[in-house]
């Protein structure tokens, strides 16, 4: 079977172009991954010139510090207090943050692709052109990822930018990312992207409105704030074993919900619910 | 003619609710064909079918010769459909609205600037192009609904209320458009309407839809043939018509039932060849004739004595089934 690429490139250039007028779309699109930005060089870069170098040998650090594996362990060995605040704090405490980023994206596209179709009563005149089933649902989703991942790594690169430059002069070298980084920005993420739209897709099966469809994956942000907590508290590391451990089981919920969102997509059962 | 459209026993349920049953219809490619109904009589749902949106629950239907089964995006490129609400990108303007379908449809890249301008000026939106589409008037967004469906010139269009939210002049322009697109392009029209002076004015024939059940099919003159006996003549004799006439009238059985209405007698005759004889017998009886005119039952008659039958036997039925 040949896809209708062009058909499909329609109705995803189509869904972009309803994102960039629609305020309630994009404003947290670019509000979180800002705060990200700002908020975290913020505290890792400028804290340690704020405060006392001993003010800085909180419980906290000294929990996070024990918790590390022996290889970053030995990354931090010789730094001062100081240099060792800003490079932990830039890689470890906040990373899974991150997560929120392409989570986020994915889900508010996808509510707005699917769920958003419907509630603007466009729905019917789409399911009357001749795209297949198949090629409608796929353009949808490819709406909802393919910005997803744009945004998810640019927001690691330019963060990583932003942290190497504002903290260089006082850890006199490029100290972001470690190695963690890479199969959260480039396997997990994308993994809890495809979940997001998931339980996305699910949901806007049923739901009337792009909000109802959107709260659905508010519930995810639950795992990646244990995630932060668990390793803010030191209860656990995510080393790249288990960043790829728990990118496996994300992406085969993702995939498994994308699935069964797929079945429930058909011409039928969506004019039905119209 | 080939036919552009063939139902046979084409039924749709949902649960326990039938909204089409055993449609059986034949509409011939280049006719306007009017499908009538009130609200909820299964009309929707007939388009839905026929262009593969909706499958079957029984029954088969062939459009433009592809079985809506299995060909559905077939016939949907082949078909325009006008939506009974227009389905517009309301934040995108009226340009990105046709390109993006042009592109739904498949029109030829290197065409589609150049069909997408046209439209926008025979429809009267030219001017206004590159505005939201949210910003228009209803009457605007109806229109550009219909430069929509034709926007990749299907042979077979299906227009559900056209002129709804049309004003007079707008709605003038739809009903020349949609005889041009008949009469002259050769395109199938399935017209879904309420107005039925508007399926009067458009329609080469007409079904009648209620209750999911297609109730009657055929020319207006056909319907009115089957729901009434005889022809109806209209004779004027500037006056009650003196009492030889009547009882001349009285003698001859072709003439079925006579009346007066607004000083013209009303004759109900057995058909078209008993005028002759009638005119005859009056002016033989001293009748003076100033005119005979056939009197055609307008396509509002016919639709209500239909529903007025439709909802006595669902009433039966009813009361049948308790």
């Amino acid at each position: 079977m040949s896809w209708n690429w062009r058909a499909m490139r329609a109705i995803m250039r189509k869904d972009l172009k309803q994102v960039f007028q629609n305020k309630m779309v994009w404003l947290p699109m670019v509000i979180v991954p800002a705060i990200l930005l700002v908020l975290f060089p913020g505290v890792a870069v400028v804290l340690p010139r704020l405060l006392d170098p001993a003010e800085l040998e909180f419980e906290d650090l000294g929990r996070l510090l024990k918790g590390l594996p022996p290889q970053f362990q030995t990354m931090l060995r010789g730094l001062s207090v100081s240099q060792q605040f800003t490079v932990l704090m830039a890689n470890f405490p906040f990373a899974p943050m991150f997560l929120i980023i392409p989570l986020m994206v994915s889900s508010i596209l996808g509510a707005d692709s699917f769920a958003g179709e419907k509630e603007r009563k466009t729905l019917e005149g789409l399911l009357y052109t001749p795209i297949s089933d198949t090629e409608l649902f796929l353009a949808k989703v490819l709406i909802a990822l393919i910005p997803a991942m744009v945004v998810n790594v640019a927001s690691f690169v330019l963060y990583g930018l932003v942290v190497n430059l504002a903290g260089y002069h006082l850890v006199g070298r490029v100290f972001f990312p470690t190695a963690p980084w890479w199969p959260l920005v480039f396997w997990l993420g994308p993994a809890v992207s495809v979940a997001g739209l998931g339980a996305t897709v699910l949901m806007s099966s049923k739901a009337k409105t792009f909000m109802e469809a959107q709260q659905a994956s508010g519930m995810l942000v639950l795992p990646i704030l244990f995630l932060m907590i668990g390793q803010l508290s030191g209860l656990f590391f995510l080393s790249v074993e288990l960043i790829l451990l728990i990118g496996l089981l994300v992406w085969g919920i993702g995939l498994w919900l994308i699935w069964i969102g797929s079945k429930t997509f058909s011409r039928g059962e969506l004019i039905a619910r119209i | 003619m080939a036919e552009a459209i063939l139902t046979e026993g084409l039924t749709r349920h949902f649960g326990p609710k039938v909204a089409v049953n055993h449609l059986d219809l034949r509409v011939a490619q280049g006719e306007v064909f009017g499908f009538l109904g009130p609200n909820g009589a299964g009309k929707t749902t007939t388009v839905r079918l026929l262009n593969g949106v909706l499958t079957a629950t029984a029954g088969r239907a062939f459009v433009l010769g592809y079985d809506v089964a299995t060909d559905g995006s077939e016939i949907r490129r082949r078909t325009g459909v006008l939506t009974e609400t227009p389905s517009l990108y309301e934040a995108l303007t009226a340009r990105e609205n046709l390109l993006i379908y042009g592109d739904l449809y498949g029109v030829p890249e290197d065409k589609l600037p150049r069909r997408v301008e046209a439209l926008l000026e025979q429809f009267g939106l030219g001017e206004r192009a590159d505005e939201r589409v949210g910003s228009y008037s209803k009457g605007m967004k109806q229109r550009l609904a219909i430069a929509r469906a034709l926007l990749h010139e299907p042979p077979l269009l299906f227009l559900d209320e056209p002129t709804a939210s049309l004003d007079p002049l707008a709605a003038r322009m739809v009903w020349d458009m949609i005889q041009d697109l008949s009469h002259r392009e050769g395109r199938t029209i399935f017209l879904c309407t309420h107005n039925l002076a508007e399926a009067q004015r458009l329609c080469d024939r007409v079904g009648v839809i209620d209750h999911g059940v297609l109730q009657a099919v055929g020319t207006p003159r056909e319907l009115a043939r089957q729901l009434w006996h005889g022809l109806w003549v209209e004779v004027d004799l500037h006056g009650e018509p003196p009492a030889s006439v009547s009882e001349a009238l009285g003698r001859l059985p072709a003439v079925l039932s006579r009346s007066v209405d607004h000083g013209k007698l009303l004759l109900e005759v057995e058909d078209e060849e008993s005028i002759p004889e009638v005119v005859a017998a009056i002016a033989a009886a001293g009748g003076r004739i100033y005119s005979v005119t056939p009197r055609e039952h307008t396509l509002e008659e016919i639709y209500f004595e239909i529903e007025g039958n439709s909802n006595k036997a669902e009433g039966l039925k009813g009361q049948g089934g308790r």
